[in-house]
């Protein structure tokens, strides 16, 4: 792309997956960087990177209903737990307390994906029953009702304090969750689940930005602006706020077997309110209704507490133990959360996606300010 | 028929803190159009005001809990003016969810401030009981129930027949005509963040009393969301309604439910406010009382 890459000068290039050749060019640099990362990368940073790239998939899927179709979900957190359970109960082993079925992970990875968007189905009608605020407050108690029944459902949980074992990591009978060699490298348990992660995200992402371009994000962009103004122009309002919300969980039950999976334990405490502010966080913090975005929060809030953890060798106030220091590192984290919250929601709505167009104009510009 | 009659009691002391949390939230809503999440914050914070007037600074109960109720609203005007000042105009949307991050920091500093350890508001009620025949009944559920019946009576009188009640009720029915008139709308916001807060503290104080205050009571704040959703987010009379209706509805599950509907698990009690707000909302979409949306194309 010669000349000026700047100028959109017809529909089609508007929405390419890349905007020019030199962004596609850039995009599989860093794709290559990401791969060579994966292979040099310690092993706690590469489980990391490993859970950023998953919990990227789940972002993704919040803010297509979110972000796109602007109905406000509290209740990520629900479909990631089904997503979870789902993985464990399908592909997990049957013993003691709890029931599994042994399935492959080709199987159960999707299934898992599918019966968190049957949930999201069955939640959906509501969606087009209720409009806006009350809307929050159903996806609200569904996380309350959720957590409810993972606790006591003790057959597919293992109740609460007691908890179950995630399904296998092994696919196409590569173990996952051993270190060993992948087509003649050595490569490490995490690594191994750093390369999953990645063209987990790589390829849950790239279905995602192809939707968003089609009819489908432009009618749910449209519901989002002014609902009645879409409903007027053609757009069924029913029929697609089902589809944002069953691809939404689709996404969202994907990335809970397969964040649970690296865990390899589920405890049925853990889907409850704070999990989903952590992905509205992710989503806001990254960026609204971008892809690019929800990968740079999710990112970004996944290594927050390694990056609280090691501001708190320097910062006096914060500490491991409850009795010392003036906040443990858990809550200076949560209080992170909100305080990000409120500041991108106050100083940047586009969140470090606006940021980083922001900056790159800047650049773009130099020396000039414009 | 005593355990019907001590479970109808308790069911309405819980549902009159209920109400008077969903009565915050309604009066904010109203009056500046925001959704606020911030009330489990709000009242564990209130707790805490009330711990450290009447344990710390070892304060009569009945001046500890008018000091802490006083601060709560010093501190609702400090959040208005702070925080959701640069977000008027903004997205409802937008808002909502600003509202969560700031109830996510209050939660964090209140159970920072009180700690590990449950502590007392040094109430005069402690775990004494009255009885009725062969009713037993908690005194602090007494308490409860005067405290906000007293509450909502100060309340309507003060929406009724003070000029700034007026100003108030003007501003939830139009913005710009109050604006027109002279009323100092941004003052009306800061108020209505004021009184929400020193509901949010009140209803605090008395969750707290007898057992203590722990960080945990802000499961029970929560549910006055759903109250405040079952009686219609822009009604009044919905806050109070909706509130005793779960608080009940809560006294009995948590008797009878293990007896007659024993699949639905331990501490059904717990999650039943939202079942209950889920079938409201399938036949009522606005709530019991609340207005329906007209839009405007």
């Amino acid at each position: 792309m010669r000349g000026r890459p700047g100028l959109i000068t017809d529909y089609r290039r508007e929405m390419a997956v890349f905007p020019s050749n030199t962004s596609a060019a850039w995009f599989g640099m860093l794709v290559v960087v990401l791969f060579w990362l994966g292979l040099n990368l310690p092993a706690d940073l590469a489980l990391l990177g490993a859970t950023a790239a998953v919990a990227s998939v789940g972002a993704i899927g919040l803010n297509i209903v979110t972000g796109w179709a602007g109905q406000i979900s509290l209740g990520h957190a629900f479909f990631l737990g089904l997503g979870a359970y789902s993985g464990a109960v399908l592909g997990g082993d049957s013993g003691g307390r709890v029931t599994g079925y042994g399935w492959e992970m080709i199987l159960w990875l999707p299934a898992a994906g599918l019966v968190a968007a049957a949930a999201g189905l069955l939640v959906a009608p509501l969606a087009f029953r209720l409009k806006g605020l009350y809307l929050a407050f159903v996806t609200l108690g569904l996380v309350f009702i959720g957590d409810h029944i993972f606790r006591e459902y003790k057959s597919m949980t293992g109740g609460q304090g007691v908890g179950r074992s995630a399904a296998p990591a092994e696919i196409f009978g590569w173990e996952l969750g051993k270190d060993g060699n992948v087509l003649g490298v050595f490569l490490e348990k995490e690594q191994k689940f750093y390369f999953f992660g990645l063209l987990l995200l790589l390829v849950m992402g790239l279905l995602a930005k192809n939707m968003v371009r089609s009819r489908i994000g432009r009618a749910l962009g449209a519901i989002r602006d002014r609902d009645i103004a879409a409903e007027i122009s053609g757009v069924p309002l029913a029929r697609y706020k089902v589809i944002a919300f069953v691809v939404s969980s689709f996404y969202a039950g994907i990335a809970g077997a397969v964040l649970w999976m690296f865990i390899g334990f589920i405890e049925p405490s853990e889907f409850n309110l704070l999990l989903s502010i952590e992905y509205i966080a992710m989503v806001l913090i990254g960026g609204v209704a971008t892809i690019s975005g929800s990968i740079m929060g999710a990112t970004f809030i996944t290594f927050l507490p390694r990056i609280v953890d090691w501001a708190s060798g320097f910062l006096p106030f914060i500490s491991d133990s409850l009795t010392e220091g003036v906040l443990t590192a858990p809550q200076v984290e949560e209080m992170l959360f909100g305080a990000l919250i409120i500041v991108f929601l106050i100083v940047e709505p586009l969140g470090l996606y606006g940021l980083w167009i922001r900056i790159r104009n800047y650049f773009k510009a130099w020396p000039f300010s414009f | 028929m005593t355990e019907f009659l001590q479970a109808t009691v308790r069911g309405i002391s819980t549902g009159s803190i209920y109400g008077l949390l969903a009565l915050g939230f309604v009066i904010i809503y109203k009056s500046t159009q925001v959704l606020s999440f911030a009330q489990r914050g709000l009242t564990i914070l209130g707790a805490f005001w009330g711990v450290y007037f009447a344990s710390e600074l070892d304060l009569n109960f009945w001046i500890a809990a008018p000091l802490a109720i006083a601060f709560a609203g010093v501190l609702g005007v400090t959040i208005e003016r702070l925080i959701l000042r640069p977000m008027v105009g903004k997205p409802v949307f937008s808002v909502a969810i600003l509202t969560i991050g700031l109830d996510i920091i209050l939660v964090v500093i209140a159970a920072n401030l009180i700690s590990v350890n449950i502590r007392t508001v040094n109430d005069p009620w402690g775990l004494k009981t009255v009885s009725f025949g062969d009713v037993v009944i908690p005194q602090k559920d007494v308490a409860t129930i005067i405290a906000a019946a007293l509450s909502l009576v100060l309340f309507t009188l003060f929406f009724r027949y003070s000029r700034f009640g007026l100003a108030m009720r003007a501003t939830a029915a139009d913005q710009e005509v109050s604006l027109a008139q002279g009323i100092t709308v941004t003052r009306v916001f800061a108020s209505s963040w004021a009184l929400a807060a020193m509901l949010a503290a009140l209803a605090g104080i008395l969750l707290g009393a007898g057992t203590g205050v722990a960080p945990a009571l802000g499961t029970k704040a929560i549910r006055a969301l759903p109250a405040a959703v079952v009686g219609g987010l822009d009604s009044i009379t919905g806050a109070i309604v909706g509130g005793l209706l779960i608080g009940l509805i809560e006294g009995y599950v948590t008797i009878y439910q293990a007896d007659y509907l024993g699949f639905l698990g331990n501490n059904f009690s717990d999650v039943v406010a939202w079942v209950v707000m889920f079938a409201v909302l399938l036949v009522r979409p606005y709530g019991l009382f609340g207005t329906r949306e007209v839009e405007r194309v």
